[in-house]
C-alpha cells in the first residue's frame, strides 16, 4: 500500500494537471497496464548500497575484472585475432573522411569588367583532428588576378559544434605574404555556418575575416542562401591598399536548386562596399568603392 | 505475380519440401559465377538437416527498376531459411565466396561466443576463400535471423530468417506461417553513405521543414529548433527514395503475394533485418496478435500495429476469416515510404495498401526534458510506470543527476515550447547532469535533463492513432520465471551522439576508444543496466549471447529481449544474468551508428575465473 501510494504520488508529481487527471480515471484493469505499484516489487534497493556504487560507475565483483585480456585469444591464438580486432576497432569510430567543397564557384556581372570567384575548401580526417584546406580568390577577366589565397590548418573539434583551426595562408597574388591563422568554424545557433579567422602577416599585419553563411529552404531541394562577410584590419596596410578598422563589408543572396545534394546551379546578388581607410585608397585608384556583382555559379562538394 | 517461394505451410502438419527440391533443381547456382556474380533470385529458400551450408558470394540485385551490388547468401537475397529444432545438432558451414573477409552473426542465438561470428570479438573472421563451421545444437526455440558482421555487408543483401521449432508442443497454435523480412535496398554503396552522412547533415532527408511545408510548428517552434541545431525531422538517418524497403526481398513494385486460406490462424513471423529502419507494421482490416517478441513467446496480445525497431523480431497471428486481399504494409518510422506484401486468399489478387501517413515530428521528450505528450492520454499508463525501480528508498544525492521527482517544473513546461524561455532557461547540454563515467566532449551535443522510461511508448508518430498499438509494457513473458533474483548490482550507460558531426558513442567514447577496455561482468552476476539515451534518436541497442529481461512493469513476467529501442531523451532497463561466458559484442543495432562507433566488448568472467 506504501508503495501503491508513493508511485501514485509520482505520478502526480511529474504528471501534468490533465495528465494526472486522465491517470487517476483511468481503468488499469482494461488496459492491461502494468501500473508501478506492480512494476518495481522484486528489487529490493534497501538492501542496495548507492552510495557506493556512484551510480554509472558501481564497483565490480571481484571475478568480474579478472577474466582474460581477449577471451577469443584462448581459443583462435592471439595471432590470430590481432588484425581481426585491430581492424574492427578502426571500423567502428576511426574512419578517416575526404571531403571537397566548392562552396562559390561563380561568373559575376557588374559594371565594368566581369568577373569570376572560387571559393573552395575541403579536409581529410577523422571526427576530431582534421586537416582543412581552403582556398579563395577572385579576378576580372582580361586582367591579372585580383586576389588570391590558399589556407593550410590543423582543425580541431573543440566543441559540438565548432572546430579550432590554426595554420597557415599564404597569400598568391600582390606583395608575398604569408600569414600564420588562427580561427574557429562550425555552426552557430539559429544554424548559421560561420568562419572566422585572424591572420598575422609576416610584415606584422594583423588582419580578420568573418563569414556567415545560412541555409534557408524553400522547398526540400531550393535553397535561399544570405551570406555576409567582413573583413577587418588592425592597421592600416597601404601596400596592399587596406585602411584601419573594417576594410569591406559583404552582403549576398544566393538561390540554389540542389539538383543533387551534391550539385548545386545557384543565381544571386552580391553587394560590396570598401569602408573607412580603404574606400580612400579605392578612390585614389580610380575605383569604385561601391559594386554589385550579379552571380551565377554552382555549389558542389563530393 | 511472385509468389513467396518460401514453404507455404507449417512443414510438420503439410509437409511440403517444395522449396528444397526447388532449390536442389537450379542448374548453375548464382554464387558460383566470380566476381558481380549473376542476377540474386528474391525470396526465401528453407535449408534444414544435420549439415546446412551458406555461400556468401556477389550478386547483382534489382528491384523497381534500380539495380546494384549485392551480396547474396546460396544466391538469394535474403538468405536462405535454416531452419533447425530445438535439440538437434547442425553444422552450420559457412563459406565465404567473396574477395574480403565476412562472417555470419546467430543474432539471438545462444551458443559458445567464439561462434558467434563478430570478426575481432569471437573469432577472426572468414578470410575469401575460406569455411567456417558451427556446431550448434539449440537450446531454444523461436524466430530469429543471421547476418554478416563484417563491415558494412549487411545492407547489401547479407542477412536471412532463423526458426528453431521447439523440442516439444508449441504453445503458439497456427494452421500456417509467413516470414516477413524486413530490409532494405539500395543502389548505393554503403561506404558512400556512411560518407554522406559524416559530411553532409540531413542528406537523405527530403521531409526537413522549410518555408513552405505543412507541419504543425509555430514559428517559434522552428526558432527554437534553429537555435538548438537540431531537426524535428531527424528521425532516419537514411530514407526513401535513397532505400526501396522490402518484404523478403521484394520491393512493392514486386507484388509479392502470401497466400492463405480464409479461417486460418496465419502467424507472421515478422524480422526487422534492415540496416536502419524502424517500421510500423499493419494489415488494415485485421488485427493481429503478438505471441512471441525476439523469439521468446509473450502472453498474447491484440493489437492493430506495431513499431519494430532494426533487429527486433514479433510473431504475431492474424485470422483472415474471409476471403480476399489483406495489405501487409510496413511503413518506415520517418514514412518516407513501405514494405509491401498482400496476404491474398486468391492468387493474383493484390491488396489495396494503405497511403502514406504525414511525416511525425519530434518533440521536447524526445530531447529528454519529460513528460509525455502534451496532455494527450496515451492510455498507457506512461507515468506510474515511469520507473519501475523503487526510487523513495534510493540515495539520490549520491546519483548525481536529475530523477523525476526532482524536476516537476521541467516536466510541466517541457512539451509547452512556446512557453519556454528560450534565451536563458534551457541548457540542451548540461553536462553536469552526466555521471562521471561519461566522458564528454564534442561527440556529445545533447544530454537529456530529465530522462524518463518510456518502455510505455508505442513509438515514434503511433502515440496519437486511433487504434491498439503494441508498447514494451504489453509484453509478458509466457512463462513466469521462477529463479530471478534481485540484481546483485547497477550499471548506468549513456547512448550519446553529435547528430551533425554523425559521432555516435557510449558514454561518450566511441568503440575505437575503448575497445581494449571492455564492460566487465563476473559469471553469473545478476545486473541492472540502465540505460540512458541523450540524443534525440532511437537506438535498437542488441546485446549478443544472452537474453535480458526488459524492465517493463511485469515483475515475474518480464519479457526476454535481445534487443531494446531506448527512445529518444528517455531510458530503458533491463536486468540480465551473466551466465554465458566469453566476450560478446554489445552494439546499436542501426548499422551506421555502430560503425560510427556506437559499440563495445561485454566480457563476462569464466566459471571460477578460467578461461
Ligand atoms: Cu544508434
Amino acid at each position: 500500500m506504501m508503495r501503491l501510494f508513493s508511485a501514485s504520488l509520482a505520478a502526480m508529481i511529474m504528471a501534468t494537471p490533465a495528465l494526472a487527471q486522465d491517470h487517476t480515471q483511468m481503468d488499469h484493469g482494461a488496459h492491461q497496464m502494468p501500473a508501478a505499484q506492480e512494476a518495481e516489487p522484486e528489487v529490493d534497493h534497501s538492501t542496495m548500497d548507492h552510495g557506493a556504487m556512484g551510480h554509472g560507475q558501481p564497483a565490480s565483483p571481484p571475478n568480474s575484472l579478472t577474466g582474460p585480456a581477449n577471451a577469443a585469444d584462448a581459443i583462435w591464438g592471439a595471432d590470430a585475432m590481432r588484425p581481426s580486432r585491430e581492424a574492427l576497432y578502426e571500423e567502428h569510430g576511426d574512419m578517416q573522411i575526404f571531403w571537397f567543397q566548392g562552396d562559390r564557384m561563380e561568373f559575376r556581372a557588374r559594371d565594368g569588367e566581369d568577373g569570376y570567384l572560387w571559393d573552395v575548401q575541403g579536409y581529410y580526417g577523422g571526427d576530431i583532428d582534421k586537416f582543412w584546406f581552403k582556398s579563395e580568390g577572385e579576378g576580372s577577366f582580361g586582367e591579372p588576378l585580383e586576389s588570391a589565397e590558399v589556407q593550410a590548418l590543423y582543425s580541431r573539434a573543440i566543441a559540438p559544434f565548432f572546430d579550432l583551426q590554426a595554420g597557415v595562408r599564404q597569400d598568391l597574388t600582390g606583395p608575398d605574404r604569408t600569414h600564420a591563422v588562427i580561427g574557429i568554424q562550425g555552426l552557430a545557433p539559429y544554424m548559421f555556418e560561420v568562419d572566422a579567422a585572424a591572420f598575422l602577416s609576416n610584415k606584422g599585419g594583423l588582419t580578420a575575416r568573418i563569414e556567415a553563411e545560412y541555409d534557408q529552404r524553400l522547398s526540400q531541394r531550393l535553397i535561399l542562401q544570405p551570406r555576409a562577410e567582413i573583413n577587418l584590419s588592425a592597421q592600416e596596410i597601404p601596400e596592399l591598399e587596406i585602411g584601419s578598422g573594417v576594410d569591406n563589408i559583404e552582403l549576398g543572396l544566393r538561390l540554389r536548386y540542389e539538383i543533387a545534394r551534391e550539385f548545386a546551379p545557384y543565381v544571386g546578388i552580391e553587394q560590396e562596399w570598401k569602408l573607412g581607410g580603404s574606400r580612400d585608397f579605392a578612390r585614389l585608384a580610380g575605383e569604385d568603392s561601391s559594386v554589385t556583382n550579379y552571380v551565377v555559379g554552382v555549389r558542389f562538394w563530393f | 505475380m511472385i509468389k513467396s517461394n518460401l514453404s507455404l505451410s507449417r512443414r510438420r502438419m503439410i509437409g511440403s519440401l517444395a522449396a528444397l527440391s526447388g532449390l536442389a533443381a537450379l542448374p548453375m547456382p548464382a554464387w558460383s559465377m566470380g566476381k558481380m556474380g549473376g542476377p540474386v533470385r528474391k525470396g526465401i529458400h528453407e535449408l534444414s538437416g544435420a549439415k546446412i551450408d551458406l555461400h556468401i558470394a556477389d550478386g547483382r540485385f534489382a528491384t523497381g527498376g534500380r539495380s546494384g551490388h549485392a551480396i547474396a547468401v546460396n544466391g538469394t537475397v535474403p538468405g536462405p531459411l535454416i531452419r533447425l529444432k530445438e535439440g538437434e545438432q547442425t553444422i552450420l558451414s559457412v563459406h565465404n565466396m567473396l574477395d574480403v573477409d565476412s562472417s555470419v552473426h546467430w543474432h539471438g542465438l545462444l551458443l559458445p561466443f567464439q561462434f558467434d561470428g563478430v570478426p575481432g570479438i569471437s573469432f577472426p573472421g572468414i578470410k575469401p576463400g575460406e569455411r567456417f563451421d558451427v556446431p550448434l545444437t539449440p537450446r531454444q526455440s523461436g524466430t530469429y535471423w543471421w547476418h554478416s558482421h563484417s563491415g558494412l555487408q549487411e545492407q547489401v543483401g547479407h542477412y536471412g530468417p532463423i526458426i528453431i521449432d521447439p523440442a516439444g508442443p508449441d504453445p503458439v497454435q497456427y494452421d500456417r506461417e509467413h516470414i516477413i523480412l524486413l530490409s532494405e535496398f539500395t543502389p548505393m554503396h554503403p561506404h558512400a553513405i556512411m560518407k554522406k552522412l559524416k559530411v553532409g547533415e540531413g542528406y537523405f532527408s527530403m521531409q526537413k521543414t522549410s518555408a513552405t511545408d505543412d507541419y504543425p510548428l509555430s514559428a517559434e517552434e522552428r526558432r527554437m529548433w534553429g537555435r538548438m541545431r537540431m531537426m524535428p525531422t531527424d528521425i532516419a538517418d537514411v530514407s526513401a527514395p535513397t532505400y526501396s524497403y522490402l518484404i523478403n526481398g521484394h520491393g512493392p513494385e514486386d507484388g509479392l503475394e502470401l497466400p492463405f486460406t480464409p479461417g486460418e490462424r496465419v502467424r507472421l513471423r515478422i524480422i526487422n533485418g534492415s540496416a536502419m529502419t524502424f517500421f510500423n507494421v499493419r494489415l488494415p482490416g485485421l488485427s493481429m496478435t503478438v505471441v512471441q517478441a525476439d523469439g521468446q513467446n509473450v502472453q498474447p496480445v491484440e493489437v492493430d500495429e506495431l513499431q519494430i525497431g532494426v533487429a527486433e523480431t514479433y510473431d504475431v497471428i492474424v485470422t483472415p476469416t474471409e476471403a480476399g486481399a489483406f495489405a501487409i504494409a510496413a511503413e518506415s518510422m520517418d514514412r518516407s515510404g513501405m514494405a509491401q506484401a498482400s496476404l491474398t486468399s486468391q492468387p493474383g489478387r493484390e491488396a489495396a495498401f494503405p497511403a502514406l501517413r504525414d511525416p511525425p515530428l519530434l518533440s521536447m521528450v524526445d530531447m529528454g526534458h519529460g513528460s509525455h505528450g502534451g496532455g494527450m492520454d496515451h492510455g498507457s499508463g506512461e507515468a506510474e510506470a515511469a520507473e519501475p525501480m523503487d526510487h523513495g528508498k534510493m540515495d539520490h544525492a549520491a546519483m548525481g543527476h536529475a530523477m523525476p521527482e526532482a524536476a516537476p517544473a521541467d516536466a510541466h513546461s517541457g512539451h509547452d515550447m512556446a512557453a519556454m524561455d528560450m534565451s536563458g532557461g534551457m541548457d540542451m547540454r548540461d553536462t553536469a547532469l552526466l555521471p562521471a563515467s561519461v566522458k564528454t566532449g564534442p561527440g556529445i551535443d545533447m544530454v537529456a535533463m530529465n530522462p524518463q522510461d518510456r518502455t510505455g511508448y508505442p513509438g515514434l508518430g503511433l502515440d496519437d492513432v486511433p487504434h491498439r498499438v503494441l508498447n514494451y509494457r504489453l509484453l509478458k513473458s509466457l512463462e513466469m520465471d521462477h529463479h530471478k533474483r534481485a540484481p546483485d548490482r547497477e550499471m548506468e550507460l549513456h547512448l550519446t551522439g553529435n547528430m551533425e558531426r554523425y559521432m555516435w558513442s557510449f558514454d561518450g567514447r566511441k568503440f575505437s576508444a575503448v575497445g581494449d577496455d571492455p564492460i566487465r561482468f563476473g559469471y553469473d552476476e545478476r545486473v541492472r543496466v540502465k540505460l540512458v539515451n541523450d540524443t534525440m534518436m532511437a537506438h535498437p541497442i542488441h546485446l549478443h549471447g544472452m537474453f535480458f529481461e526488459l524492465v517493463n512493469g511485469q515483475g515475474h513476467y518480464q519479457p526476454k529481449k535481445h534487443t531494446v529501442i531506448v527512445q529518444p531523451g528517455s531510458s530503458a532497463t533491463f536486468d540480465v544474468t551473466t551466465d554465458e561466458p566469453g566476450d560478446w559484442a554489445f552494439h546499436c543495432h542501426l548499422l551506421y551508428h555502430m560503425h560510427a562507433g556506437m559499440m563495445q566488448t561485454v566480457s563476462v568472467a569464466f566459471p571460477g575465473g578460467a578461461a
